[in-house]
Order: structure tokens, then sequence, then C-alpha cells
């Protein structure tokens, strides 16, 4: 009885988790620290600031995991993957603040920046993994570079460089309480309902990723990156492949924007445009492991962590070498992006499946 | 049998489109205007050059494309700022010869600085990587932010002064247009250096390597050369033109910033599809087509201007979806 019942929960989990499990113990037990983390976060890190980490983290973990379909699972490197963040944050600012303030403003504005967000990925798509993958890395960025002009000038929609201020439903402002005092320590008030928001709809579209990636349409992917002649062999068109999985991509980024935006309640080109946010980005994948999904939750939360904690470290390093000349300005808490550029490249030579690759090989692959 | 008038059109029609784009913008503005914006565009199409055809050359030589060019070009401007501040009394002095003087020797420093750099660069962050496009993106971009924060680093965080010498301020008059004198420059010292990379290419035994080896690099390997080596040349000449372009870019701003590369990185990339990846004519042409471009459009409609080039791009991928000379491996 208890091994059908153990059974039983196990296809349930197969089931969610599309077969795709983490396969190593310190992995799973790292991820299911990371999950209870996040989803009793309100209650277990109470504060403005906690809460404020804790969103951001999930914003970025379907952020990164969008990415890695495009970076690790079809191995092609995109630098306008931020362009379709903006674009769906961009969607949600510009409704609720020019138009009006309701939950099907939300929707709207959402449903409006995935869909210019997939058509734009469409056409720079089909304009250039024609030729060569390597081509599309250039003209990514020299969209994503476009767009950024295009956000700051186009003042009437987007609100130029001082962006989009605007307002949210009831139950998502802090003034909002759902039931009066506290719950369990901690205050019920908007922000708490924006958390869980996001965080659930973090949760869907990641176990939604690991549907795709686990799908046959994901085997292909994988098969383009690791031999993209053989695939086209067998009668596959590697490009309308990629561009589908730039498509996708694109649209799940934009779905992250549109949390961004609603947990900012703010949009601007330095909030979801700029090309630092790209830098992260691509941190995190690299850094958790590209080709896995999980690498992507464990890169987000490291780089999450690390830029709102790591300055402080790197205070305290300052401090033992203050008066040396060089080694001072190394350590200044603002240059946290070195130490992570170097662990950046360091990786990319070493670890090139990250640390989820590396915890799976000891694992023993199977 | 004699080609049909397409094809004969079709292998003329990229050489016509810098005489096509002047031509068309000539009757939208005065003579004199158009004359200011010509020459602005080709002396900014110079210093494009400089900085591209390294790049263009290291990739259709070893297929290998370097995302951190933009940190030579910040490099070089770095120097300059060290090496001019220290010749403060020749930058100010009212006489040409001592300026040139004070100039020329920032652009040897920063050119030797940004080869050195560059022979480091790949030995420490492309040698492992050949042949695979992702991790040489991925490193490559790695090397660019350790780069940016190393910038700042040795020369701090604010944006540092970096004042025209004397002479070359202002502008003559050449009949109604008045042509900025500093322009003039970058467009005699870019004409130079591009006829000395042309004669390299074409007139030296080098050049023929070198283009033997952007055509087929195994032939070349199999007749007993050693191409590894003359790729380092190479990979140091392009960093070192890089760094030269930018001496003279950051001299035209008047400023420098650690961003100052990468921002260029874009429009470098942009003249590199333009032109057709590994290809240095289209280099040439490509750099010219956007520093015209930039012109034009900055004077008839500028609130287009900062987007223009990449509609260039867009145009001319539609046209030729491998840029105007595409190099026939790619």
């Amino acid at each position: 009885m208890v091994s059908a019942e153990r059974s039983r929960s196990g296809k349930t989990l197969d089931w969610l988790l599309s077969g795709d499990r983490p396969r190593h113990p310190a992995l799973t037990i790292i991820l299911l620290v990371i999950l209870i983390a996040l989803a009793f976060a309100p209650f277990l890190f109470p504060g403005t600031r906690s809460l404020a980490v804790a969103s951001r983290i999930c914003v970025f973990i379907v952020l990164a995991a969008s990415y890695d379909i495009l970076l690790g699972y079809t191995g092609i490197v995109s630098f306008a993957h931020t362009m379709f963040f903006g674009i769906g944050a961009y969607g949600v600012a510009a409704v609720l603040a020019k138009a009006w303030v309701g939950w099907d403003a939300i929707v709207l504005g959402t449903l409006a920046g995935v869909a210019v967000a997939m058509v734009v990925a469409t056409i720079v798509g089909l304009l250039s993994l024609r030729v060569r993958a390597i081509f599309f890395s250039m003209i990514t960025l020299a969209v994503a570079s476009f767009t950024q002009i295009l956000a700051t000038e186009w003042r009437d929609l987007t609100g130029g460089e001082d962006g989009l201020t605007f307002s949210v439903p009831d139950a998502l402002k802090p003034s909002f309480h759902l039931v009066e005092g506290t719950v369990l320590g901690a205050k019920l008030d908007g922000r708490v309902v924006t958390y869980y928001l996001i965080f659930a709809l973090a949760l869907v579209l990641f176990l939604f990723m690991l549907r795709i990636v686990n799908s046959p349409f994901g085997r292909v992917l994988q098969a383009i990156r690791e031999n993209e002649f053989r695939i086209e062999a067998l009668g596959l068109k590697p490009v309308v492949y990629r561009t589908v999985a730039s498509v996708l991509s694109a649209g799940i980024a934009a779905l992250a924007g549109a949390m961004m935006a609603l947990l900012l309640r703010y949009n601007g080109p330095d909030a979801t445009l700029s090309f630092s946010l790209m830098v992260d980005i691509l941190l995190m994948v690299v850094i958790g492991g590209m080709g896995t999904l999980y690498g992507s939750v464990i890169g987000a939360v490291v780089i999450v962590m690390a830029q709102y904690y790591l300055q402080g470290a790197l205070g305290g390093v300052e401090d033992m070498v203050a008066g040396v000349p060089v080694l001072a300005a190394l350590f200044h808490p603002d240059r946290w992006l070195l130490w992570l550029g170097v662990l950046f490249i360091v990786i990319v030579y070493f670890f090139p499946t990250g640390i989820v690759g590396r915890l799976r090989k000891v694992a023993g692959g199977h | 049998m004699t080609p049909s008038l397409k094809s004969r059109l079709d292998v003329w029609a990229p050489y016509a489109v810098l005489p096509v784009l002047a031509i068309i913008a000539l009757p939208t503005m005065a003579f004199s205007s158009w004359l200011t914006l010509t020459i602005a565009g080709l002396a900014m199409g110079m210093l494009l050059f400089l900085m591209a055809s390294g790049l263009t050359l290291i990739f259709g030589l070893m297929d290998v494309l370097n995302f951190a060019h933009g940190a030579f070009i910040t490099l070089g401007a770095y120097v300059a700022v060290s090496v001019l501040g220290g010749l403060t009394g020749w930058m100010g002095a009212d006489s040409l010869a001592l300026n040139l003087i004070a100039l020329f020797i920032a652009i040897l420093v920063a050119a030797v600085a940004g080869g050195a750099a560059g022979i480091v660069f790949e030995r420490v962050i492309v040698r492992r990587v050949y042949g695979t496009h992702l991790r040489q993106i991925l490193i490559t971009v790695g090397g660019l932010i350790v780069a940016e924060q190393l910038f700042v680093v040795f020369w701090g965080p604010d944006t540092l002064p970096l004042p025209k010498p004397l002479t070359l301020r202002g502008a003559v008059s050449l009949g109604a247009a008045s042509i900025e004198k500093y322009r003039i420059l970058c467009l005699v010292l870019g004409l130079a250096v591009a006829a000395a990379m042309q004669w390299v290419l074409t007139r030296t035994r080098i050049g023929l390597l070198i283009r033997a080896g952007v055509e087929n690099r195994e032939m070349v390997e199999a007749l007993g050369y050693r191409i590894r080596r003359l790729f380092v040349a190479i990979f140091a000449a392009g960093t070192a033109l890089a760094a030269l372009g930018g001496v003279m870019w950051a001299q035209y701003q008047e400023a420098v910033t650690s961003r100052i590369g990468s921002d260029l990185t874009i429009l470098v990339f942009i003249v590199l599809i333009i032109g057709g990846l590994g290809s240095v004519g289209g280099c040439f042409v490509g750099a010219i087509l956007v520093g015209l471009v930039a012109n034009y459009t900055a004077f008839l409609v500028p609130k287009l201007a900062l987007g223009s080039n990449i509609l260039v791009m867009v145009l001319i991928l539609l046209w030729r979806p491998r840029g105007l000379f595409p190099v026939a491996k790619w």
C-alpha cells in the first residue's frame, strides 16, 4: 500500500516536472529550500526589502529560464532578451498609466506586450537566423539598442527617460489589508498579495517551460544545438525551430516584464531595458548552468542575492585592504560586477554546464 | 555568353550605394550644408573603418567574433587621457606641429598598448574557445564585463575631459561651407591607414597569406605556413587599430567614459553586417555608409538620427541577407 501510494505521488511529481527531476540529492535539497523559502517568504523574512528581493528572484527565475531555452537548449546567443522583457513591462505600464486601472487593463496590457514581443521576435528571427547563428547575436544587439532609443524618444507612449509611474488595482496597493492585524507575524497587505500573484505566475510559467524543453519539440532544439546538419538531413528545418524557440522565449520574457512592472508600479528604460540587465541574465544562466532550467533558478537566486548583499561583503574586504592603492579599488563595493565577471569567465572555461550541470555529472548522469 | 543585365547590376550595385546616397541627399539641402555633412560623414566613416577593420579581418581569418572589441577602443581613449594629460604644454601651444606631435605620441602609445593588450587577451581569453561560437561570444562578453570594471578601477568612475589640441579646434570655411579642422585630420589619417592596409593586403607576402587564409585556411596550413602566428599578429593589429580609433574618437568627443567603446561596438557591428562579415572592402563601404547616413539624418530628421543606422542595416539585409560584399564561405 505504502509503495503504491509513493509511486502515485511520484507519478504526480513526474507529471508536474515533465519527468525532468533534479537528479542529484544536493540539488534536490537546494531547490526544495529555494521553493519553500519563496513560498513562505513574507512570513519567513518579513520586511519590505526582503520581500522585494524575493519578488525579484521570482521574476528573474522566469526571465533567466526563458533565456535558457535560447542559450542553453537551442545554442543561440541573443542580446535582445531585455528588449522583450521591456516590451512586456511597457505593455502593462502604458495601459495602466494612459488608459484605465483595473484587472482587465492588466490582462489587456500583458496580452498586448506579449503579442508585440512575439511579432518582433518573428521578424528578427526570420531576418537573421537564416544566415548564421552568429548573425543573430549581432543583429539582436543592434535591435535591442534601437528599442532603447525608441523607448526614450517616443515620449507619448513610454514617458521617455522618466518612464511611467502608474496606479494598480486596490488589492495590490501597499495600503490594502487582506485581514486586520498580523498573521504569523506578517502584515497581509497589498505587497504580499502582489508577491503571491508573482510567485504563482512564476511557478506556473516555470513548470510550463519544463514542459517545453522536455517535449519532442525541446528534443529537436537540443539536437539542432548538437548537430544542425543531422537535423537538416532528417528533413526538419532548423531555421523554423530556432525561430519558434526564439518567439516562445520572447513571449515568456514579456510575461516576466509584465510581472516586473506590477511589482515596481513603474517602468522606464533603466528598469527593464538596460544592457546591464542583459548582462545579469547572462550571468544567471551561465553560472547556474546552461541547458538545465533548474540552473536558471539557482543562477537567479545567486545573482539577485549578490546584487543586494555582495556589496556589503566587498565593503568588508575593502576595509581590510584600505590604504593599498589598487587593491582597495578592486574591492570597492561598486566593483561586485568585476568579480562576477571573473567568475563568469572561469565557469565558461572550466564548468561549461554551470553549477547544476556539475552536480548532475557528479551524480553519474542517469 | 554575356552575363544578363541583372547579374551585372548585382555585381555593381553595392559599389553604387555611396554615390547614390550622396546624390539623393543633395537636393534635400543647400549645397554648402551638403558639403559640410558629406565631409563630416566621410570623417566619421573613416574612424569607424579604423575600429571595424581589425574585427572583420579577425573574423574572416579565424572565424572569431570578438564581442570585447569595444574594450580596446576604450583602452585607447583612456591611454590618450593619460598621455595627453602629461603633454598639456604641447597640446595648448599655438603651433600645429607641436599639437600633431603630441597627438601622434598619444596614438603611438595607445596603439602599442592596444596591441599588447590584444596579445594578452588572445592568450588568456580567446585561445581556448576556437571553433565554438557560443562559448566565444560568452567568453568575450565576460572579458568585456571585466575590462569595463578594470577601467573604472584604474581611471575612476567619472567622465574624464580630453580637450582637442588648440590649432585643431574650430572650423575652416570653404565657400559657404564650414568644415571642422579636426574632421579633416580624421579623414586624412583614416585614408592613410586604409591605403596602408590595402597596400599590405595586396602588395606584400603577408597580405597574400592573410587573403589566402581568409579564403581557405587549411590549404595555407597544408603549404607549411603557421597561420596561428599570423593570426596572433592580425589580432594584435586589429586591437591596435581599435585603440587608435579610440584615441581619435575620444579626442573628437572631448570626453572619455568606461562605456565609450561598448557604445561604439553596436555601430561597429552594424558596419560589419552591412559590409558583409569578413570583407575588408565591405567594411570600408559600410563604415562610410553609416557615417554619411548618421550625418544626413542628424541634419534632416534629428529625432531619427540615433536609430537611422539600424534602419539602414535592416534595409540592406532585406536586400542582401549576407551584407553588401558577402565573403563566399560564410
